[in-house]
């Protein structure tokens, strides 16, 4: 798509990945964007690039609005590929020897990643450059939001900040600013992005929210690397950040299962009518190999309880639960319970497996679990339910 | 005994010392510079825990 000129004199000139569907193992169904930004003025400034292979489409947004050769620095806000990658052919076009601006741990990051001599420019927090045309550019560092180099550039008199990949979604559209696409539309795809990227660091998220807020900045506009630009209202995302980052949960509860004969399934459907029973508003029973492991993640996020249910293969867990298993506890949820369940046939170890792998992400695991050898009868699935049932309360903080 | 950053994760090991930080092997944690930051994240000091 063509540059847009989101305020006067500042420019998106990013580029949309319409066809991704994998971002390394998060499922992207709507593509996403590698938002890059073009001030105009005394001194022209770039903030951040694109993925290597759209660097020429990169290259043909900035030449509808400038000579590359007339850009006088460029920031670097995150040295993750799908921002740096286009670099060393922008350096080439721009000028080698131009600033190429960066926090501490961007500069190193750079080093290792593209061994070029360029002219970096070390920044700190709280750092502020004079571009000219009465604007200033300010610096945040954001260390591990969510790499030890990631920043943000606030351009201070217009009040936007370019927070490189806080606030963003892997959503491609034509549309360009939040009040051209439906609300809730564009919260679900914030808050996948953010259980799959940022989760992990939400204490630092909630510091840093602090901070900003403390900082007193202006936000007029907020813009991040990926997907939509906030400018209609960026409290939205602010608001929906705060409340993520706190892992506020939902009277909700997921059911994660992988079953061989359906009996594990049908334990699974059981539990699920004892937490609606119990008053649950929300309860989602997931498939894990019908489902992405990033899309369980997002239902994860903000559910209260979290029910496991697998067979047991071989003494131990199934493949397809053990990938959502590792990759939930690299995201470190927070403040949840969590209960085991599963079917098995000759030994049937799955529950134990899992009520350690679930203690270890750090659950609270109120109930011991509930294994079953082969198909469950009825009696068996009234435990189930049962089980379903005292999670829902627990969960509501009711009398079990 | 060994440290643990809270940012990143990396753990520091006195056994070990930080080559790139300039701190030599059987270095503990207390007797780190107070600049010293961990070589991964730049995290400061105050941000490590005990492992």
């Amino acid at each position: 798509m063509r540059p847009v000129e989101i305020a006067p004199n500042v420019f998106e000139v990013g580029v949309r990945d319409w066809n991704i569907r994998d971002f390394h193992g998060y499922s992207t169904p709507a593509g996403t964007t590698y938002n890059a930004f073009l001030i105009r003025g005394e001194t022209n400034v770039l903030i951040d690039t694109v993925k290597a292979e759209f660097t020429e489409e990169l290259l043909s947004n900035i030449r509808a609005i400038m000579d590359p050769k007339d850009i006088d620095i460029v920031v670097s806000n995150h040295t993750e590929m799908d921002h740096s990658g286009g670099l060393p052919r922008i350096m080439a076009a721009v000028g080698q020897d131009k600033p190429l601006y960066c926090s501490k741990m961007g500069a190193k990051n750079l080093a290792r990643h593209f061994r070029e001599n360029w002219n970096l420019k070390e920044v700190s927090s709280s750092e502020e450059i004079s571009i000219g045309s009465g604007r200033t550019l300010m610096f945040i560092e954001t260390r591990m939001l969510h790499w030890p180099d990631s920043m943000f550039t606030y351009l201070k008199e217009d009040g936007i900040l370019f927070s490189s990949d806080a606030f963003g979604q892997h959503y491609a559209g034509s549309e360009i600013f939040d009040d051209q696409m439906d609300m809730s539309e564009l919260l679900f795809h914030a808050k996948k992005y953010y259980a799959n990227i940022l989760l992990p660091f939400s204490a630092l998220i909630a510091k840093l929210l602090k901070a900003v807020g403390e900082m007193g900045l202006k936000l007029n506009m907020v813009c991040p690397d990926h997907g939509i630009l906030w400018r209609k209202d960026p409290g939205v995302i602010l608001d929906a950040y705060d409340r993520w980052s706190r892992q506020e949960t939902q009277n909700k509860a997921v059911v994660i299962y992988d079953t061989m004969w359906h009996s594990t399934e049908m334990m699974a459907d059981a539990i699920v009518s004892g937490l609606v029973e119990a008053g649950v508003e929300q309860v989602r029973p997931i498939s894990v190999r019908r489902s992405h492991r990033s899309d369980i993640m997002t239902e994860i996020m903000d559910a209260k309880v979290v029910m496991v249910g697998s067979p047991t293969l071989n003494n131990q867990i199934f493949p397809a639960l053990m990938d959502v298993l590792t990759y939930m506890k690299g995201l470190k949820p927070q403040g949840k319970i969590a209960a085991a369940f599963g079917s098995y046939g000759w030994s049937g170890e799955a529950v134990k497996l899992l009520n350690a792998e679930l203690a270890g992400m750090g659950f609270e695991l109120p109930e011991e679990g509930l294994r079953i050898q082969y198909v469950p009868e009825r009696d068996q699935l009234t435990l189930c339910h049962g089980l379903g049932m005292r999670m829902g309360l627990r969960a509501q903080g009711r009398e079990v | 005994m060994k440290y643990v950053c809270e940012l990143c994760g990396w753990e520091y090991d006195p056994a070990e010392g930080d080559s790139e930080g300039g701190i030599a092997p059987g270095t503990a944690f207390a007797d780190l510079p107070d600049d010293w930051t961990c070589p991964v994240c730049g995290a400061e000091k105050d941000q490590f825990s005990p492992a």
